[in-house]
C-alpha cells in the first residue's frame, strides 16, 4: 500500500477519525501513571528504610543520675572491675531492702560480670535520655539541638549515640531503654524457630511428597487436603495465635510447661504454665506448613518424570526412586521455600502474643520449656511506650530484625542460584 | 495406595487355564511357530486402557529369547504402550489398566502376587529421550544395581556394563564428571549401560535413537547387535529402516477406527519386508500411509 | 531395604537368565511405613483446619452461652463494652471494614498499575530492579509495618491534616499502611495472570492498530480479569486479618465511628490486646475473644474459598 503519501491516503481512511496522535498521548499519561505508581512502591520502601534508620541512630541528651567516675575504686574504671568488687559498689550505693530484693531475685554472686554491670547501670548510675533527636535534626540542626539541651537540660550531657551498638545486640534484657538489649529475644527468637523448623520441614516435605508422589488426585478425599492447604495458607495468623492457646498453651499443658518430664532441663526452668518456647514453635509450625508444603510440591513436581521412569525402570522400588533421585533434585527449591517459610514465622508477631510470650523478661531461654520473648514481641512491645527513647531501641531491634531476614533470604537466593540442578 | 500395588483384574477368557495354544483361532497372531520353546515374554489377549479410551485391543504377541523384537507402526498407534505393559510401567499413569495375560518365562507378570519392582529388574527400559540422572557417570551406571542390592564389586561392575554399551574407552577417565556432560548419543549408550548393570533378560528400549544423529544411531544399532546375544531386545522405532536393519522379528501396529492400537502382522523381519501378508503392512513398509 | 531379600539366596545379583524365577510380591514393610508417614503429615493440615474450627467454635459457643449474651446483641449492638455486659461486635467490624476499605484504595489502584506495568510495559532489566524490590517489600515483617504506621505515616497525616483533626491513634494511618503492605500482593497475583495472557491476544490487537494501552487495558486486562478477581479477594482477606499494624496504629478501645482520623480498635486488634493482658482462662473476656476470632476465621476463609475457586476456573481456561 502507498503508506509513504500524504493522508488521506485511501478512501477507507475518511470513515475514521484521524486520532492516531491523542490515543498516543493518551497512552504517554497512563504509561506516566503506571511509572509514578511504581516509583511511589519503590519510595515507600525507602521511606521505610530511612524512618529506621532515622530512629536507630541521632543525638541523645543524656543526664546520669550518679557519675560514674565517682563509682571507681581505686582508680579502677567501673567498666573494669571484677565481680566481687562490682557487688560491694552495688551494695554500697544502693538501699539495703532494694540489695536484698536484687539478690533474692537472682543470686548476686551466681549472676555473670555482665548481668551486675547492667544491674549497677540500672539502679545505680541510672542513665536517662532527657531528649533524643532523630539522625536527620542531628546532622542538619544540631547546632540549634545544642542550644535547646543547654537551656532545658544543663547538666545532661550532648552525644550522638547509635542505639544499635555490639552491646544492644548480645546486652542482656533491661527494663531501661537506655541500657536494655536484645540477646534475651534474639535467643528466644532462636529456640522458636528451631522448634518450628524441627517440626514443620519433615511434616511440610513429607505431605508433599505425598500429594506429589502417592496421591491419587482423582480421589476426593486427597483433593479435599489440596484444597485445605491451599486455603490454610491464607488463614490470619492470629487465628493459629488462638490455636495454639486454646491446644498448646492449654490442652497439652502438661507436655508444653515440661511438667510431663521432670529431666534436669525442665526442672531448672519449669514454668507454671504452657506459654513456652515449644508451644510459639508448635503453633508457628503449623503456620508455616502449608507455605512449606505448597513450595515444597513445586519443587517435586519441577523434577523431570523421566527421572522417576529410569529409577523405576531399573528396578527401584518406589521409595528408593523417590529418595535418591527425586529428593536430590527438589531439595534447592524445597530448602528455598522452607527459608522464605521460616523468615515469614520469625517475623510473626501476633500469634506469639496471642498465645503470651511474656514481655517482661530478663532471663534467656534455655530449653524447650522456657518462658521467653522474641525480637518482634520486644519490637511490639517498645513500640507501643510513649517514651521517644523506646522508639529508638525499637528501631535499632527492627534493624537487627532485618539483618537477620535479609541473611537468611540472600542465603536462600545463593541456594536458589548455586545448587539448582539442570537436566 | 501406590499406583503400582494393584494389578487390574483379569478379564480374558483364558486367563485361569493352563497356556492354551490357539494361534489358529485369529487371523493375525503373535505366535513364531518355530520359536515357541523359547519364547521370554508372551503377551495374551491383552486390551490397554487409558480411563475408557481403548489404547490396544487384543494383542497377541510372544518374544523371542536373544532376538530383536521391532515394534513398528503409525504414530498414536500403541506400540509405546504395548512396549510399557511389558515392564508395567503403565502403572505409573494411574488412569491406565490392562487386561488379558503377559507372561513372563510362564508367569503372569499382572498376577496380583506380582512384584512390579522385580519385573522391572528383569525387563529394563531405555527411554526415547536420554534421560542419565544427575550424577556422576559413575553412579549413574551403578544406581541401579547399588539399590538392587547388589553385593559383587561396583567398580568391576560399572566397568563391565560400560564396556558392554561400547562407552567405556570414552568416559574412563571422566567417571566422576555429571551424566549429562556427555553427548546426546554417549548419555543414551549410558542409560543402556545402567540397564546392564542391573542385569537384566529383556531390555525394552523406546525410540531410543528418536534424539540421537545419524551417526550416534548406527553406534546404538551396532550395540543392539552386540547385545543381542546375551539379551532379548524389544525395541519400538518410528523408522522402518531402522527395523528392517536392526530387528530379527518385527510387528506392525496399526490404528482401528475408534483409535485403538491393534496388532495388524508379525513375522520374521525379513519376510514382513519382502513379503507382507497384510496390505496395510505393504502400504505402511511401503510408505503410502503412516 | 526390602528389595535385597532376592539377593541373599543367589549371592550377587542373580543372572536373570537363571530361573526358576522368583517374581514374587515382598513385603515392602519400609515402604509402607514411609507412606503412611507421608499420608500422615497431609493429615496434619486437615486436622489443623479442624482444629482451628472446633477451638473457636466450642469457646465461641460458651460465649454464647453466657447470661446476657445474645446472638442478636452480638451482631446487632453497637457498643463492646464486655465488662459492663455490651457485646455488640459492631465497633470492631465497622473498623475492620475500614481499614480494609482504606487499604484496598491504596493497594488496588497502585498494585495494578505496577501490574500492568511490570507485565505490559517494563524491559527485562526493570523488571529485575522492580521484582526484588516487591519481593523485599512483601518479606518485611507487619510489625515493621506497625511501627512504620505510627512513626511516620502517622506523623504525615497529623501535619498535612492538622493535629487537632487527626487524632495520635486513627484508622486512615492504619489503613494507608495495610494498603502498602498489599500492594506486592496484588501486583504480582495480577502481572502473574496478565503474564499468563496468550501473546496471540496482544498482537492481535497490535495488528489492528491498537495502542500499547489499548492493547493493555482493552484486550489484556479483561483477559486476565478473573485472576486479578482472585488477586484483589485475597488482598482483602489479607488486610482483614493484618494484626500488627492496626494493633499499633489505629487504637485501643473499640470505636463506633465513620472517622478514619479516629482511634477505632479493629477485630484483630482487640483479640491481641485483650489476649495479650492479663486473661483469665474460661472467663467471659476470654471466650469472647473466640467468638470475634470465629466470625474472622468465617470471613477470611469464605473469600480465600472465593478466590481459590476463581483461580480454579481460570486456570481450565487457559490449559
Amino acid at each position: 500500500m502507498n503508506e509513504t503519501s500524504a493522508r488521506p491516503s485511501s478512501p477507507a481512511d475518511e470513515v475514521f477519525d484521524d486520532n492516531v496522535a491523542w490515543r498516543h498521548t493518551r497512552g504517554g499519561r497512563w504509561l506516566l501513571i503506571f511509572q509514578l505508581a511504581t516509583i511511589t512502591c519503590i519510595l515507600a520502601l525507602s521511606a521505610l528504610t530511612f524512618n529506621i534508620v532515622n530512629s536507630a541512630f541521632g543525638l541523645v541528651a543524656m543526664q546520669n543520675e550518679v557519675d560514674p567516675d565517682s563509682l571507681a575504686v581505686d582508680g579502677v574504671d567501673l567498666e573494669d572491675l571484677e565481680k566481687d568488687a562490682l557487688i560491694e559498689v552495688l551494695r554500697d550505693n544502693v538501699r539495703a531492702g532494694l540489695f536484698r530484693a536484687l539478690d533474692s531475685r537472682g543470686p548476686l554472686n551466681d549472676r555473670s560480670r555482665d548481668e551486675l554491670l547492667v544491674v549497677i547501670l540500672e539502679d545505680v548510675v541510672k542513665p536517662r535520655a532527657a531528649a533524643t533527636y532523630p539522625l536527620v535534626d542531628s546532622l542538619l540542626a544540631r547546632a540549634a539541638i545544642e542550644s535547646e539541651v543547654a537551656e532545658k537540660f544543663p547538666t545532661a550531657e550532648l552525644e550522638f549515640r547509635s542505639w544499635i551498638t555490639p552491646r544492644f545486640v548480645t546486652g542482656s534484657q533491661s527494663g531501661i531503654a537506655e541500657i536494655t538489649g536484645v540477646r534475651t529475644a534474639i535467643l528466644g527468637s532462636i529456640w522458636t524457630i528451631l522448634i518450628t523448623i524441627l517440626v514443620a520441614f519433615p511434616l511440610g516435605v513429607g505431605a508433599a511428597l505425598y500429594l506429589e508422589e502417592y496421591a491419587d488426585h482423582d480421589r476426593l478425599f486427597n483433593r479435599f487436603i489440596q484444597t485445605n492447604i491451599n486455603n490454610l495458607a491464607g488463614v490470619p495468623s492470629i487465628i493459629y495465635g488462638m490455636l495454639g492457646l486454646a491446644i498448646f498453651v492449654r490442652a497439652l499443658e502438661p507436655l508444653t510447661s515440661g511438667a510431663m518430664f521432670q529431666s534436669a532441663v525442665a526442672a531448672a526452668n519449669v514454668s507454671a504454665n504452657g506459654r513456652t518456647v515449644l508451644s510459639a514453635g508448635l503453633t508457628l509450625a503449623l503456620l508455616i506448613l502449608p507455605l512449606i508444603i505448597i513450595n515444597s510440591q513445586e519443587a517435586v513436581r519441577a523434577v523431570p518424570s523421566s527421572l522417576r521412569q529410569a529409577g523405576l525402570g531399573l528396578g527401584a522400588t518406589k521409595w528408593q526412586t523417590i529418595w535418591s533421585l527425586v529428593l536430590p533434585g527438589a531439595m534447592p527449591g524445597i530448602m528455598t521455600g522452607a527459608i522464605l517459610a521460616v523468615s515469614r514465622a520469625i517475623g510473626e508477631t501476633a500469634p506469639i502474643v496471642v498465645i503470651g510470650a511474656s514481655t517482661v523478661i530478663f532471663q534467656d531461654p534455655t530449653g524447650p520449656f522456657s518462658k521467653f520473648t522474641t525480637l518482634p514481641i520486644q519490637i511490639y512491645q517498645w513500640t507501643s511506650r510513649p517514651q521517644p527513647e523506646f522508639r529508638n531501641i525499637a528501631a535499632a531491634a527492627i534493624i537487627v530484625l532485618l539483618v537477620l531476614l535479609l541473611s537468611l533470604n540472600a542465603s536462600a537466593v545463593l541456594l536458589r542460584n548455586r545448587f539448582t540442578v539442570r537436566y | 495406595m501406590t499406583i503400582e500395588a494393584q494389578a487390574p483384574p483379569k478379564a480374558s477368557a483364558n486367563s485361569d487355564g493352563a497356556p492354551v495354544q490357539n494361534e489358529t483361532s485369529a487371523p493375525v497372531d503373535g505366535q513364531v511357530a518355530d520359536t515357541q520353546t523359547s519364547m521370554v515374554l508372551e503377551a495374551r489377549g491383552v486390551n490397554v486402557y487409558y480411563s475408557d479410551f481403548k489404547a490396544i485391543e487384543d494383542c497377541n504377541l510372544s518374544i523371542v529369547r536373544n532376538q530383536i523384537t521391532a515394534l513398528i507402526g503409525p504414530s498414536g498407534c500403541g506400540k509405546s504402550t504395548m512396549l510399557r505393559a511389558f515392564n508395567r510401567m503403565n502403572d505409573l499413569v494411574p488412569t491406565c489398566h490392562l487386561d488379558g495375560q503377559i507372561l513372563y518365562h510362564g508367569q503372569d507378570i499382572y498376577s496380583p502376587k506380582v512384584d512390579p519392582v522385580a519385573i522391572r529388574r528383569r525387563i529394563g527400559m531405555v527411554f526415547q529421550k536420554p534421560n542419565p540422572f544427575p550424577k556422576s557417570i559413575y553412579d549413574n551406571v551403578v544406581w541401579g544395581a547399588k539399590v538392587n542390592g547388589y553385593k559383587g564389586d561396583l567398580n568391576e561392575l560399572a566397568e563391565r556394563s560400560l564396556r558392554q554399551a561400547v562407552l567405556w574407552d570414552e568416559v574412563k577417565d571422566l567417571l566422576d564428571t555429571s551424566g549429562l556432560s556427555l553427548s546426546g548419543g554417549q548419555q543414551q549408550r549410558l542409560c543402556i549401560a545402567r540397564t546392564l548393570a542391573v542385569k537384566p533378560d529383556v531390555i525394552l528400549m523406546d525410540e531410543p535413537c528418536s534424539a540421537l544423529d545419524p551417526l550416534a544411531t548406527l553406534r546404538i544399532e551396532e550395540l543392539m547387535q552386540d547385545l543381542k546375544g546375551e539379551y532379548t531386545i524389544v525395541i519400538v522405532t518410528h523408522n522402518m529402516q531402522q527395523a528392517a536393519r536392526a530387528s530379527d522379528f518385527t510387528a506392525f501396529f496399526n490404528m482401528g477406527e475408534s483409535r485403538q492400537g491393534y496388532l495388524v502382522e508379525y513375522g520374521r523381519t525379513d519376510d514382513l519386508f519382502t513379503n507382507p501378508k497384510n496390505s496395510m503392512t505393504e502400504d505402511y513398509i511401503t510408505g503410502r500411509f503412516g | 531395604m526390602t528389595v535385597q531379600s532376592e539377593v541373599g539366596r543367589g549371592g550377587g545379583l542373580s543372572s536373570s537368565h537363571d530361573l526358576p524365577l522368583d517374581l514374587r510380591k515382598r513385603r515392602h514393610l519400609f515402604e509402607t511405613l514411609v507412606e503412611g508417614g507421608m499420608f500422615a503429615s497431609g493429615i496434619i493440615s486437615i486436622l489443623t483446619t479442624f482444629g482451628i474450627v472446633y477451638v473457636l467454635g466450642t469457646q465461641a459457643l460458651l460465649f454464647f452461652q453466657s447470661s446476657g449474651v445474645t446472638l442478636a446483641q452480638f451482631f446487632g449492638g453497637i457498643e463492646w463494652q464486655p465488662r459492663i455486659g455490651k457485646f455488640g461486635v459492631w465497633p470492631l467490624i465497622n473498623s475492620t471494614l475500614m481499614v480494609t476499605t482504606i487499604g484496598m484504595l491504596v493497594a488496588l489502584p497502585m498494585g495494578l498499575c505496577v501490574a500492568i506495568y511490570l507485565s505490559e510495559y517494563a524491559s527485562p532489566k526493570m523488571r529485575n530492579i522492580l521484582k526484588p524490590v516487591l519481593e523485599v517489600l512483601a518479606g518485611i515483617p507487619t510489625i515493621v509495618y506497625g511501627y512504620f504506621a505510627l512513626t511516620f505515616m502517622t506523623p504525615l497525616l497529623r501535619l498535612i491534616f492538622g493535629d487537632s483533626v487527626v487524632q495520635i491513634y486513627n484508622t486512615a494511618s492504619a489503613g494507608i499502611v495495610i494498603g502498602i503492605l498489599i500492594i506486592p500482593l496484588v501486583a504480582s497475583m495480577s502481572e502473574d495472570s496478565l503474564h499468563a495472557v496468550p501473546d496471540g491476544l496482544r498482537q492481535a490487537a497490535f495488528g489492528l492498530g491498537a495502542t500499547r494501552l489499548e492493547t493493555a487495558l482493552r484486550i489484556v486486562f479483561p483477559a486476565a480479569l478473573s485472576g486479578i478477581s482472585a488477586a484483589v479477594i485475597v488482598a482483602m482477606s489479607r488486610a482483614i486479618g493484618e494484626t500488627m499494624i492496626v494493633a499499633i496504629a489505629a487504637g485501643a478501645g473499640p470505636n463506633f465511628t465513620f472517622n478514619p482520623f479516629q482511634s477505632a480498635e479493629t477485630m484483630t486488634g482487640h483479640i491481641v490486646r485483650i489476649s495479650g493482658g492479663d486473661l483469665s482462662y474460661d472467663s467471659l473476656d476470654y471466650n469472647s475473644l473466640f467468638a470475634i476470632g470465629l466470625l474472622l476465621f468465617v470471613i477470611t476463609f469464605t473469600l480465600n474459598i472465593i478466590s481459590g475457586r476463581i483461580i480454579a476456573r481460570f486456570r481450565e481456561v487457559y490449559d
